[in-house]
């Protein structure tokens, strides 16, 4: 049974580089398209953890809406790839002073940890479980998730309708000085 | 079976650090967004690691919401990014520092 810890590297592999990949590209459908192939292999690390429905999930939600949302948003816009990049120490500062101590910080902890170092037993739980767990113990939160996605949906629309304001600022100054 | 329980802790920490460095490092709103996004993934896999180690559904409940959480966040975000596209004309966020408009 030395198959799955094989998998899992090689899951694991996969979804650090692609996400290294897509967090360092200048294009930005470039960056989406890494980004699908790194939720991809999350949602094979959710298959082999045993949560088939939650890889489903994750394929649909996150590899399909959200990254769709994205696309959609970057070929809206016709955002320029004139960001600067380059290896400026003020760009840098942040990341070495939070990003490098946290991961120092985070890895000490969870191999200081004692009972960690167990190996994880295989179990699955089917769709049909999970969702009878979910709608026993969690309804709550689910009727509270999707009154916050109608909330999402409102937002959206009321931010990003816009246009039926004065068209430009220059044009507003003008309507009220007159 | 699989793989002791601190490895998958430490992927999802690993991702979860480039998420972190996708946030500070890059001067563009779509890329503050979708390194939002990975942090959560990285979030949902210590869960669903958890959730099988001590053999309990409720991670896997709760991955579900952060999946929720997730898109609405990326909704109204990807919004807001447009609006301020809109009012800018760029996604530089050291572009989008006043008040009025």
């Amino acid at each position: 049974m030395s198959l799955q810890p094989a998998i899992f590297y090689f899951l694991a592999a996969f979804i650090l580089v692609s996400t290294g990949l897509a967090i360092t590209r200048r294009n930005l459908v470039h960056v989406v398209v890494f980004l699908i192939f790194s939720f991809l292999g999350s949602a094979m690390l959710f298959f082999l953890l045993g949560a088939p429905f939650l890889a489903a999930l994750e394929v649909i939600i996150y590899a399909g809406a959200i990254m769709i949302l994205f696309l959609f948003v970057i070929m809206m816009l016709r955002v320029d790839l004139a960001e600067k990049t380059g290896l400026s120490l003020r760009r840098w500062l942040p990341s070495i002073v939070i990003g490098f101590p946290f991961l120092a910080l985070s890895a000490l902890a969870v191999f200081r940890e004692p009972g960690s170092a167990e190996i994880l037993k295989s179990a699955t739980v089917g769709p049909g479980g999970f969702g009878r767990f979910v709608f026993e113990r969690y309804w709550l939160a689910v009727e509270i998730i999707s009154i916050l996605l109608l909330l999402a949906l409102l937002a959206a629309v009321l931010v990003g309708r816009g246009g039926n304001q004065k068209a430009s600022p220059t044009e507003s100054e003008a309507g009220e000085e007159s | 079976m699989i793989v002791p329980f601190n490895h998958v802790l430490m992927l999802a920490g690993a991702v979860l650090f480039l998420g972190l460095i996708c946030v500070l490092t890059r001067r563009n709103l779509i890329m503050t967004l979708i390194g939002i996004e990975i942090m959560m993934n990285a979030a949902a896999i210590a869960f669903v690691g958890a959730a099988l180690h001590w053999q309990r559904i409720d991670g896997q409940a709760f991955v579900l919401f952060i999946l929720g959480v997730a898109a609405t966040e990326v909704a109204v975000g990807l919004a807001l990014v447009v609006a301020a596209h809109r009012i800018t004309g760029s996604v530089d966020p050291d572009r989008y520092d006043f008040l009025r408009w």
